[in-house]
């Protein structure tokens, strides 16, 4: 018979496992996962050639074989990147067709606009002060962008272009769809039938059709809607579009949000005494849209991408340039992988760092702070 | 009088009318928005002298479109061209699925992969497409296809008869015919069969609990429709193989550039938002789970069939759908890099006829239309895999 004292026993006789020692504790780490069985090897050894391959093309593309003097010619007879093209257009293909001389206005503005999102991003800020913050800085984006006072010169809409113009038309769509969009959110789950329905097919019908038919009605149909004599902005007119669009996906995560607020916390709003506005405004929409950031800011780098189409509807977006850069006729043919790259490369840091904020934000909920 | 003004503040207190006001104010006022838009539209319709109605839609279209899946000559109507852009629509979103599928499904696993090179790769993968726009992909894709491929003098032959060039890819294809359709949908008619029948046999062993070998019963369903038609029809398998000729490539099918790179373009992109819904599905089923299924002496495979896919379709199906829908939205980029799709059809037809109201409106309507009839159907599957409680 097996006593507990026996097993115990047994267990000292037991020889101690022996530290597997450091190489070993190498090997099982890093080698195993990589040669531990010959699949593996051969996956192993696949990877490693398409790796070699990018490598070599990219470093021999933008280094060794890269083109960094003289002009058109030298870059038409080279096998590599061109980087007098850079030299000679990054200014048009960032800036567009805003004066030239007016360039450090819409530079300033960036940056400030920039600033005002890298500390809104903090969590650490999340108080009243950044409506001040978010005040200023829009008043002085748009004394620097328009001029027409404080003896800066008037730039009409029409020359704003570029990447200010992508940052612009996507900032302002969201932050004028988000307000829109928990309105929709709201009505989607009101207890009013006519009310809900409205709110449903509006959003079900901009989600169920392409961005570029919205841009198209936006450019085309519009016109036609406003009594005679009065014209809309072209600009203005995308932009419109865009925050409609932007409201509906907005509406769809704020939903989200509301439906995952358990029902007790509005009778219990109801018992204290509030009424529908302050329960939403007081209790239920803190939490509900707390819940809701994270797929807000997918939807946000959603957007900042969507915004390259109104390239189609003829608006000189931050695509759009670079694009319009490719065809001057000293460089037609000579730079389009150059072009496209640097777009990229733009477009890949910022969707990026957004991709990258949201899954700090998400673990953080996760770890319940706040 | 006081008491009129007393029962009139109660009832704007009484919640039953504030609920009945409140909606008689929200449909009133977008029925007078309404009025107000459709009488400034057809004052500056009549204004600008454009006609109204889908009148249009029979007259003669006169415009050529580079490539149809149906019959259409510039003779046709307004009416089949659109329909032609919407069949070249549908045609080029449906490859795009099924390669965003495919692709979505590889690497999704990969990034899971125990292997760290592998993972890494498919990881990079999935951010390059994911964090650079679309369109500007469509851009690179058809640039690179037009500048960086030769000419047609020049193509490349990269298999026996299959050449590469700027003019997009060529390939041999069979001379299809009437019966060559009727084989196919006999063939369609024999794995429905296959299908239900296999339904049957299994039912049938659940019930009486005897094994039967049921796999001759089943190839035969399959078999059987198809080799009837073969036999009965006797059609000819003849293939168009492409010949490199002094200027042009003759014989075979081509696929345009304006094809290939909207179908590359839709299928990459498509297939990093898979790959990250597959993965998270795959994750979302516990370790338990394979565990218990090999204490049950369940193999691998098995295990993957029965126990872990059923478990992750769940989380897959509802973020899949809407992946499948935004591909099928963003497929009207096509009027970027000039593929002629719906879109691109009707803004022609719009501009040939200045019925823009008109022409959006068939546009919207078409997409909204395909949009709600793909997600029923996800709907429909994502309830027979849904979890079956009490």
């Amino acid at each position: 018979m097996t006593t507990a004292t026996d097993i115990a026993e047994a267990q000292l006789k037991m020889p101690v496992r022996r530290d597997p020692g450091v190489e070993r504790r190498l090997f099982h780490r890093t080698l195993k996962p990589l040669i531990g069985t010959p699949v593996n090897a051969v996956v192993t050894l696949v990877c490693l050639w398409v790796m070699w391959l990018g490598i070599k093309g990219a470093y021999g593309w933008l280094v060794t074989r890269a083109v960094t003097e003289g002009g058109a010619q030298a870059c038409k007879v080279g096998q590599g990147a061109c980087l007098p093209y850079y030299e000679a257009k990054l200014r048009f293909m960032v800036f567009g067709v805003y004066p030239y001389d007016e360039h450090w206005r819409v530079a300033l503005a960036m940056l400030l606009f920039l600033g005002a999102i890298a500390i809104t991003m903090v969590p650490r800020f999340w108080n009243k002060k950044l409506l001040v913050l978010w005040g200023v800085t829009i008043v002085t984006t748009a004394v620097l962008l328009w001029g027409g006072v404080f003896g800066l010169s008037y730039v009409p809409t029409t020359q704003w272009s570029g990447l200010p113009l992508s940052f612009l038309l996507s900032a302002v769509g969201l932050a004028l769809g988000f307000p829109l969009g928990v309105v929709l959110a709201l009505a989607r789950s009101s207890k009013l039938p006519a009310i809900r329905v409205i709110a449903i097919v509006f959003i079900e019908v901009i989600r169920g059709v392409p961005l570029i038919s919205i841009l198209f009605m936006a450019s085309v149909m519009l016109p036609l809607f406003m009594p005679s004599g009065v014209t809309v902005d072209k600009l203005l007119r995308a932009q419109i579009a865009i925050i409609i669009f932007a409201a509906a996906y907005i509406a769809e995560a704020v939903r989200g949000g509301l439906q995952a607020i358990p029902r007790g916390q509005h009778e219990a709003a109801s018992a204290m005494g509030l009424h529908y506005w302050q329960s939403m405004r007081l209790i239920v929409l803190p939490q509900a849209l707390k819940i809701a950031i994270p797929p807000l800011v997918n939807i946000s780098i959603g957007f900042f991408q969507d915004t390259t189409l109104v390239t189609i509807i003829g608006l000189l977006d931050f695509l759009s340039t670079v694009r319009t850069a490719m065809t001057d006729p000293n460089w037609v043919g000579i730079a389009v992988l150059e072009g496209y790259v640097f777009a990229a490369v733009v477009f890949l840091v910022f969707s990026y760092g957004m991709g990258a904020y949201s899954r700090f934000l998400e673990r953080r909920m996760r770890l319940g702070y706040d | 009088m006081q008491a009129d003004s007393m029962s009139g503040t109660r009832l704007l207190y009484n919640l039953r009318f504030r609920a009945i006001l409140y909606q008689v104010l929200a449909v009133g006022s977008i029925v007078l928005l309404g009025l107000y838009l459709f009488s400034n539209v057809s004052q500056k319709l009549a204004e600008q002298n454009i006609a109204t109605g889908f009148g249009y839609l029979s007259r003669e279209a006169g415009f050529v479109i580079s490539q149809t899946m149906i019959d259409y000559k510039p003779t046709d109507t307004y009416g089949r061209a659109i329909l032609a852009g919407i069949v070249n629509t549908i045609w080029v979103s449906a490859w795009s699925v099924v390669l965003a599928s495919i692709l979505g499904l590889v690497v999704g696993i990969a990034r899971l992969s125990r292997n760290p090179l592998l993972a890494l790769l498919a990881f990079l993968y999935v951010e390059a497409l994911r964090n650079v726009p679309l369109l500007l992909y469509l851009f690179l894709w058809y640039a690179l296809i037009v500048t960086g491929l030769p000419a047609v003098r020049e193509a490349w032959e990269v298999l026996p008869h299959v050449f590469v060039s700027n003019s997009g890819l060529t390939v041999p294809s069979l001379n299809w015919t009437r019966a060559h359709t009727i084989i196919f949908a006999a063939l369609v008619l024999g794995g429905v069969l296959a299908v239900f029948l296999r339904r049957h046999i299994t039912a049938e062993r659940i019930r009486t609990g005897k094994e039967r070998t049921a796999w001759p019963l089943i190839a035969m369903a399959l078999l059987i429709p198809p080799a009837l038609a073969f036999l009965i029809l006797q059609p000819e398998f003849t293939v168009s193989l492409p010949e490199k000729g002094r200027f042009r490539l003759t014989g075979g099918s081509q696929l345009t550039p304006e094809f290939t790179a909207l179908l590359i373009g839709l299928a990459l992109s498509a297939s990093a938002g898979i790959a990250e819904i597959v993965r998270s599905g795959i994750l979302s089923v516990r370790k338990g789970q394979w565990e218990a299924s090999r204490a049950l002496g369940l193999r691998d495979g098995l295990t993957m069939r029965l126990v872990v896919l059923p478990q992750a379709l769940r989380v897959i199906i509802p973020p899949l759908t809407s992946s499948y829908l935004s591909l099928f939205k963003n497929s009207s980029l096509a009027i970027a890099i000039g593929y002629p799709d719906l879109v691109m059809v009707s803004n022609t037809t719009m501009n040939q006829t200045g019925q823009a109201i008109e022409g959006i409106a068939i546009f919207m309507l078409v997409y909204l239309g395909l949009s709600i009839a793909i997600s029923l159907f996800m709907n429909w599957y994502n309830s027979r895999v849904a979890l079956k409680e009490r």
